[in-house]
């Protein structure tokens, strides 16, 4: 295992609150000191201009594998991940078949060694095959290696079902991420209910639908002191509830996406599948609020939501297109470009959001570049500019709503337990 | 003005000129159909397909014999009821349509866009004849046709377009239609079935057909699907047509010109009652007439033919 020291970066960590220009040395898998190093190393990067900060954890993925591998492996997922300064990834069980036994979660684990290149952490089942009625063997697939329990897409209808869920995984310190969707209500909707699908005759999914279920989540988790995580938020309502909750001592959490941070409903007129996802790409006055709600702190954390589709399930009409879109490798230059370009947060809340903030709501010992941690670290370039084009993607999928972004900023290196796992650093830049 | 699309999609995106211009060009359409011999040569040499993914009788036939009367061929194509259903893509679809040689592919499709996504993928013409809810242009057009002819305006007008404004093509492209050549456009039916958005986007709404029905100059009373009960989106066909039905004696207390009028088929007894249907203020089959001459007037802007006779002048 190599020495490796970047020189002269602007060293980001927020969970040290610490944003200056530094030295960071590697060794042994481990950042071993920071600061005015001249320490020599097998390896020594000319970091100047660029940000060196902890690797970024994508707290929510769909990797496909095992059911659907032509759309995704964990192999081509973890190569997307690297490409893209993610180096810890908590995978969606959503699989076929599901996640919901120690065995299927030991594989995802052993899956992601195999390709050796990010950490691939997998998210268990709350229920039996995610049908919502008797809850997964959850201490098992925690012994397998689950960081988390959810029924993705699968929405836990039953409140008693959630309420126990919420009770059982208390006992392992394990949050429960909650997809709120109150099936009843968005029907057959296949984008947000609103003014545009008014005009355009598709179903719509009402705010309320999403909204309801945070609600209820939020009072199962009030009355069992359990651990909650709201997925994916997106609507304004939403935002206000998870900071009522927060407020009354609740402990819930909540991430939300880049697409539903950049995009809203109006994308919808185009009738392009890549902008079907669910939750629904929702209103400009939605989105304000999930800015607000990410600079006060009631969302913890940004996911991409990372939903692999084959071309021939999304190429057709708009109504019969399954939800979701692929983000890893566009989610950090949209994340800048409107969020730190347009001045609505710092750099280094930005990178809280994609760090310490996931760690800690998975409970990882990680997001951080203090010594002794992992040496998982992203080097970015904050001035390379580029244009997004889904073609060049290792990711095996193409539905990315963002092609043809002109963007500013990308991943230079990628750092993985002091391994160079994703690099794209110029030989001049290489000083030994 | 000018004609300068290859499409016709919907009415949202048309402006009042080019709505105008396409009423004004089924003016001289409409006398073909009187002559003796029916058939003009503009469409010659031309192939016309007409890709059905949803069951149609009336809009088909209409198309077709627009077609026809132009001396293009034309060819009926039905398609399942969705892509998935088929195996096929609907891009496939159209591409191996293309390939054939055609000129003008005329889609209905239950899936709304569906026509758009043809239309940015194909050299030919795509002409809309009804995406699931959301657009329905050239039965719109031959409405306001009809209104024009019947009231010999649209501005200043109120037209009632009374029924399940939410599920219904039909009454979003009249809506953009009418509201762009100055008509007031009442929305009307159960509070299910009409979403209080419709209100942004320029209709006055109401839930009582009592209440509207003295004013308005124009009733399009819309076809109701009944399996929509099952939704539970209104109790029974007993109350809808109690709350919502046209009858004689609703009718007397409308304005005396007031014409009815109904996009087909007809539910008898259900939105309309016969009495009503087939009285002398309802319209409906000189709609159905109207509908070729607008067709043929689509065909004729759509496909270029009017290019061709610039030239040839």
């Amino acid at each position: 295992m190599q020495r490796l020291l970047i020189r002269r970066a602007r060293v980001l960590c927020p969970a040290q609150k610490l944003d200056k220009v530094a030295d960071l040395y590697v060794d042994q898998g481990r950042i071993e000191a920071l600061g005015d190093l001249d320490t020599p190393a097998d390896m020594t990067i000319d970091g100047r201009g660029w940000i060196v900060c902890p690797g970024l954890i994508d707290m929510h993925v769909h990797l496909r594998e095992p059911g659907k591998e032509e759309e995704e492996t964990i192999l081509s997922g973890s190569q997307a991940a690297v490409a893209s300064g993610i180096t810890t990834l908590a995978c969606m069980p959503n699989t076929e078949p599901a996640v919901d036994n120690e065995a299927s979660a030991e594989f995802v684990v052993l899956q992601g060694e195999r390709a050796g290149l990010a950490n691939v952490l997998p998210i268990g089942a709350i229920t039996k095959r995610r049908e919502g009625r008797e809850l997964a063997e959850i201490g098992q697939l925690v012994r397998g290696g689950a960081v988390a329990f959810s029924d993705d897409g699968e929405c836990v209808q039953n409140a008693d079902v959630m309420r126990r869920a919420l009770e059982y995984t208390r006992m392992f310190d394990k949050p429960v991420i909650s997809h709120c969707e109150d099936k009843n209500l968005s029907g057959h909707g296949v984008m947000h209910a609103g003014k545009v699908s008014t005009i355009l005759g598709l179903g719509g999914m009402p705010a309320a639908a999403e909204e309801i279920m945070v609600s209820r989540d939020t009072i199962l988790a009030k009355m069992t002191d359990g651990l909650l995580h709201i997925a994916h938020a997106s609507s304004a309502g939403s935002v206000e509830m998870i900071r009522r909750a927060k407020a009354a001592g609740v402990r819930v959490t909540a991430e939300v996406t880049p697409h539903h941070l950049s995009l809203t409903d109006e994308c919808v007129r185009t009738f392009d599948s890549n902008y079907k996802m669910n939750p629904p790409l929702r209103t400009a006055a939605d989105i304000a609020a999930l800015i607000e709600g990410l600079k006060d702190g009631t969302i913890d954390a940004i996911a991409s939501d990372h939903a692999p589709h084959a071309p021939e399930e999304k190429d057709v009409e708009f109504s019969y297109a399954p939800f979701g879109v692929i983000g890893m490798e566009s989610e950090l230059a949209v994340l800048i470009k409107v969020l730190v370009e347009t001045g609505k947060l710092t750099w280094l809340q930005l990178i809280e959001k994609l760090t310490v903030a996931p760690a800690r709501i998975l409970r990882l010992k990680k997001g951080t570049l203090a010594v002794g941690a992992d040496a998982d670290i992203t080097v970015i370039d904050p001035t390379k500019k580029w244009t997004i084009n889904p073609n060049e993607f290792r990711s095996k999928s193409r539905n990315c709503p963002f092609a043809g972004w002109e963007v500013t900023g990308k991943t230079v290196a990628t750092i993985v337990g002091g391994e160079i796992k994703y690099s794209e650093i110029p030989p001049e830049r290489l000083l030994s | 003005m000018e004609w300068r699309r290859k499409d016709l999609l919907g009415l949202e995106e048309l402006s009042r000129e080019e709505i105008l211009a396409i009423l004004d060009t089924a003016v001289s359409f409409k006398e073909v159909s009187t002559r003796s011999v029916k058939k003009v040569p503009t469409l010659r040499g031309k192939v016309v397909v007409n890709l059905f993914f949803e069951p149609s009788t009336r809009t088909r036939v209409s198309f077709e014999l627009a077609a026809q009367r132009m001396s293009a061929d034309v060819i009926n194509v039905a398609g399942a009821t969705s892509s998935v259903v088929k195996g096929e893509s609907l891009t496939d679809t159209g591409r191996n349509i293309e390939a054939m040689g055609v000129d003008v592919v005329i889609i209905r499709h239950s899936a709304p866009g569906a026509p758009h996504i043809l239309a940015s993928r194909l050299a030919a013409s795509v002409i809309n004849a009804g995406d699931g809810s959301h657009e329905h242009p050239t039965q719109a057009l031959l409405d306001i046709f009809t209104i024009r002819e019947q009231k010999k305006r649209i501005e200043g007008l109120k037209v009632a377009i009374v029924g399940d404004i939410s599920h219904s093509r039909v009454a979003r492209s009249n809506l953009w239609g009418l509201t762009k050549l100055g008509a007031e456009v009442i929305l009307c039916g159960p509070a299910t079935l009409l979403p209080r958005r419709f209100a942004e986007l320029g209709a006055r709404l109401s839930t009582d057909l009592d209440e509207i029905i003295s004013e308005v100059d124009v009733i399009n009373v819309l076809r109701l699907q009944l399996e929509r009960q099952q939704e539970s989106l209104f109790p029974s066909i007993r109350e809808y047509s109690r709350l919502f039905g046209i009858n004689a004696e609703r009718l007397r207390r409308a304005k005396k010109d007031v014409i009815v009028m109904h996009p087909g088929p007809l539910n008898r007894g259900v939105e309309i009652m016969p009495d009503v249907a087939d009285s002398l203020r309802s319209v409906i089959l000189t709609q159905v007439t109207n509908g070729l001459a607008v067709r043929m007037a689509v065909l004729y802007l759509c496909s270029g033919a009017h290019d061709y006779a610039k030239t040839s002048h």
